[in-house]
């Protein structure tokens, strides 16, 4: 995003200067909140939380719904905890996000510095496919899963999520490629690079922005998925998003709102840490996903 | 045959023609200079010779072999880029090196090579720099230090200098032409600008709508424009450019005009050609150079064919060197150049010598000179 | 600039044929062989399963694979009864209404705080490096995650209405995730969390974008702030306001995950929404052949919003 540290032409007097702040405030206080009562709410006791304020602090502090919520939670038929889960979210996300950025690299390059008649046309057919309503695509895919025996399979995942992520990763690379001088791309030619030289010795070492850019997208999105993990890996297969759900809406015993915000967080934590770690991109990537061009 | 040869090259781009038979041949050790409006096709010829464009029919042949289809790498060119088109994240000697690595050339064999340019070229202290810790002066070197290391037939030069600016590029002008009187290479450069095109060349193509309009020597095209294109876009202040009436009488021709209030003028031709006699009665475009308008004191005394014409100064634009006067003749506005001392003042009604031996007629319907 | 070994290398290359070799012939088919697997995933998993789902949508199919009402595993061409059985269905009517009373609160909220946002938070406010990723990190967040924040926040038992009661405030009442009329509000709510700073961020964008000059010229011109939001500002952020409601329109027409995590479309059918519908009638309630029609019909909603966005981005770029 711009930076803050611009000649504004506007100018403001002092008590508007107050509303504007005021409400800023209010704004971020709306913001925080949900995350607030998470944070505090999963390290109380359950009693405190059925019999006192929600947004009170916590009277004595415990991290018991945390072990509980990794470890020994009902998800599903057994009392494994969300931890299995997670590690089910990492192995899909981890080779979906990988397989997906280099192909959008290769793609990127290819529509952008080895354009042929039609790249316009397939390029737009791919980015459509960014913004379908996945519902259209969900019967085909149960099928075809089913009968190459990927039903029920993180492998199954990460095909669906490169299959589906690759339109976005390949609008980042082509976005980026094209404001990459393509004279550099005819003086490697003209010094005897060949297609695969050039990518790999001009065009990468200069990608590191956008790689950033795209690995953060993919892998906030794929780890948010619901609808393909609850579609296609419900069982002992399913992602973290799922499982956390089944914690959560499950109807037998006492509803364990801690050990619920305890998952919550966990199921938050890789994509908020990114998020911490580095912002910046994240902003980009939704701008470059949204603003084209 | 030449070193370098364009037979009957064009371009098109689906129905679309962008450069019209093109007919070149450069010998060896000439520099060519294209030059022409954007989009006048000089870029695309010079993409053709390097092998990044298809050529759509027509034949272009280095030393004898012909290159069309043949991969940009295997022609022997060197090209240098507008943006000089420096790897951003390689240093400057592996930039230089890059395409002799490609080209499989030992290591050993690289760093000579590339100490030899870099002593040439005086970049000796940037080589371990990366290419965006440079000056754009710097960049320039580098990017002929890349084109120089290869050893190349031909040299290609993309308007290597119009990143630069003003100064710097008088300079590295200099600079090249330098480097090609040394090194004796063959050059095919592109630039928009004339003044580069006139000084570097040994010879100039003037292109415009995809076509040659003249191809010759820089004296040839500043004195002798085949067209009025050529006329207006070479050369600044631009050619004069006069309606007059051709009149006949005996062996001489006069071209008759008006001067500033609308009196009658005639100027004498210097050595009217049968064709132009034909034209006697009507009205055609008599081209003159600026530098061809002078005070009386400044007239060149080696001319034999000095004329005056007595009309009123408009403005003057004293520009250091020379003075440019502004009057009008035959209801166009004329810029003349004086001296920088000449004595005029605007409003004043003054002589103003016209050289008819550097005046070129045009036929003004088929915009061609009148040979 | 003599050195022999590179003369001799680049030589022989020049005495090669002027034909074509096969390295340059292969070099030129490389990038069209690189970009087929692309392809030909993007062909069969998106535009052939599109058709594929049509197919079915024709179908009279009750689960897969292909099982219909008589167990066998066949089925037959009905032609367009789904969709007529689909648009007569109650169930349906409410889906589609509420996205109707959900897409268009939720795009305007958004916008509305979105650009009041980016416009306070343009007056060189203190701390706006603070401010900014507060605003923005729900998009970070799964809506699972957001889902599950909100239902236990929004339920009166132990949220807001509970701690409200508990300060003092007994007449408080706010129990619309339970309640059937307002239910699809709290929906509302949630989602407007979480996208409300992208919007902003969006609009931000946008007002970083304008030249301060022409505002310095209003100015002088004698326009007041107000004037010049109003006048000046707000009309040439229409690129940010376009785009905002493509991707708003576009997520409304897609939210699965927040209903199911926040309400799982109840109470009753209160918050149900053409993605929840389509899910129960193909998964659980054997119906694959209406479910397919519904997301033939969500799928021509969205593309009635991005086709045309879509065409107009990549022409201009020409």
């Amino acid at each position: 995003m711009a930076v803050a540290t611009q000649d504004s032409a506007v100018r403001t007097g002092r008590a508007t200067r107050f509303v504007l702040y005021t409400v800023l405030l209010v704004f971020a206080l709306f913001y925080l909140l949900p995350l607030f009562i998470m944070l505090v709410n999963s390290v109380k006791p359950l009693g405190e939380i059925t019999g006192g304020s929600m947004i009170a602090l916590p009277q004595t502090w415990t991290f018991e719904p945390w072990a509980k919520a990794w470890s020994e939670a009902q998800v599903g038929v057994e009392a494994t905890g969300l931890r299995p889960y997670f590690w089910n979210s990492i192995r899909m996300v981890v080779p979906a996000v990988l397989i997906s950025t280099i192909l959008g690299a290769l793609n990127g390059y290819v529509l952008t510095k080895w354009t042929f008649r039609g790249a316009t046309v397939l390029f737009g057919l791919m980015l459509f496919s960014c913004f379908i309503p996945f519902q259209i695509v969900l019967i085909p895919m149960a099928r075809v899963l089913g009968e190459i025996g990927l039903a029920g399979t993180t492998t199954g995942l990460v095909l669906v999520h490169v299959v589906y992520g690759i339109g976005f990763s390949t609008l980042y690379f082509r976005n980026y490629y094209a404001a990459f001088p393509t004279e550099l791309v005819r003086a490697a030619q003209i010094d005897g690079a060949g297609f695969f030289q050039i990518f790999w010795r001009i065009m990468l070492p200069s990608s590191g922005p956008i790689i950033v850019v795209c690995v953060i997208w993919q892998f906030t999105n794929i780890w948010n998925d619901f609808l393909f993990g609850a579609s296609f890996a419900s069982g002992s297969a399913a992602p973290m998003t799922v499982a956390l759900n089944n914690l959560v809406q499950s109807s037998t015993g006492v509803k364990e709102y801690n050990v619920h915000f305890a998952g919550a967080i966990m199921a938050a934590l890789p994509t908020l840490l990114v998020y911490i770690v580095a912002g910046r991109y994240f902003v980009r990537g939704l701008m470059a996903g949204s603003v084209k061009g | 045959m030449g070193f370098l040869d364009i037979n009957n090259a064009t371009k098109s781009y689906g129905s679309v023609q962008v450069l019209h038979e093109v007919d070149i041949e450069v010998e060896e050790g000439e520099f060519l200079v294209l030059v022409g409006p954007s989009g006048c096709g000089k870029s695309t010829l010079l993409n053709m010779i390097a092998g990044l464009e298809e050529i759509s029919s027509g034949e272009i042949a280095i030393k004898g072999q012909v290159m069309n289809g043949v991969h940009p790498s295997k022609r022997n060119i060197a090209m240098v880029f507008q943006s000089y088109a420096l790897y951003p994240n390689m240093t400057v000697g592996k930039n230089i090196t890059f395409g002799l690595e490609m080209h499989g050339v030992e290591k050993s064999t690289r760093d000579a090579a590339l100490g030899d340019v870099a002593k040439l070229l005086q970049i000796e202290q940037l080589l371990d720099r990366k290419p965006g810790q440079l000056s754009g002066g710097q960049r320039q070197r580098v990017a002929m230090g890349r084109a120089l290391v290869r050893d190349p037939d031909v040299f290609l030069f993309d308007e290597p200098l119009s990143n630069l600016d003003a100064k710097l590029r008088v300079d590295m002008r200099t600079e090249i032409k330098k480097l090609h009187q040394k090194l004796g290479t063959t050059i095919v450069y592109v630039t928009h600008d004339q003044i580069e095109a006139l000084t570097l060349s040994t010879r100039i193509a003037v292109m415009n709508g995809g076509y040659v309009q003249q191809l010759g020597t820089p004296k040839e095209i500043y004195d002798t424009p085949s067209n009025l294109f050529v006329a207006s876009f070479m050369g600044s202040p631009s050619m004069n450019l006069i309606p007059v009436t051709v009149r006949v009488e005996g062996n001489a021709v006069y071209a008759d005009t008006t001067t500033g209030d609308g009196s009658p003028a005639a100027l004498a031709f210097a050595a009217p050609s049968e064709v132009l006699k034909s034209y006697d009665g009507k009205t055609i475009t008599l081209g003159i150079r600026p530098e061809a308008i002078t005070d009386p004191e400044g007239a060149d005394r080696n001319s034999t064919h000095i004329q005056s014409v007595e009309t009123m100064v408009e403005v003057t634009e004293p520009a250091g060197s020379d003075t440019f006067v502004t009057c009008t003749l035959g209801g166009q506005e004329c810029i003349a150049r004086m001296r920088a001392d000449a004595d005029v003042q605007p409003g004043q009604k003054m002589p103003f010598t016209i050289n008819m031996e550097k005046a070129v007629p045009f036929d003004p319907e088929t915009e061609n000179r009148i040979a | 600039m003599a050195q022999s070994s590179v003369e001799t290398d680049i030589h022989t290359s020049v005495q090669a044929p002027a034909e074509p070799d096969f390295k340059t012939r292969l070099q030129s088919w490389l990038p069209k062989l690189v970009l087929s697997p692309t392809v030909a995933m993007v062909l069969l998993f998106v535009y052939g399963f599109i058709l594929f789902t049509i197919y079915v949508s024709f179908t009279d199919s009750r689960i897969l694979p292909f099982v219909n009402a008589q167990g066998a595993t066949s089925y037959d061409l009905i032609g367009l009864s789904n969709y007529e059985k689909l648009f007569r269905l109650s169930h349906w009517e409410i889906a589609i209404t509420n996205l109707a009373i959900f897409a268009s609160l939720y795009i305007i909220i958004c916008c509305a705080i979105g650009l009041m946002l980016a416009i306070f938070l343009d007056q060189k406010i203190r701390g706006e490096g603070v401010l900014r990723p507060i605003y923005l990190y729900p998009m970070a967040l799964s809506f699972i995650v957001t889902g599950t924040a909100w239902k236990w926040f929004l339920d009166p038992g132990i949220g807001l209405e509970n701690t409200m009661h508990i300060w003092g405030w007994t007449s408080f009442k706010f129990d619309w995730i339970k309640n059937g009329d307002y239910a699809i509000y709290t929906l509302v709510m949630a989602a407007v969390w979480q996208s409300s700073g992208f919007v902003m961020a969006m609009f931000l964008a946008g007002l970083r974008g304008i030249d301060n000059e022409i505002l310095k010229a209003a100015q002088m011109d004698g326009a007041s702030n107000w004037q010049l939001y109003r006048r000046i500002i707000i009309p040439q952020l229409r690129p940010a306001f376009l785009s905002a409601f493509v991707i708003l329109a576009h997520l409304a027409i897609k939210s699965y995950d927040l209903v199911v995590a926040l309400t799982g479309g109840g109470p009753g059918r209160a918050t149900e929404l053409p993605a929840t519908f389509m899910y129960s009638y193909t998964f659980t309630r054997n119906q694959m052949g209406i479910g397919a029609a519904s997301a033939v019909i969500m799928l021509m909603t969205v593309a009635a919003i991005i086709v045309p966005y879509l065409y107009a981005e990549l022409r201009e770029k020409k």
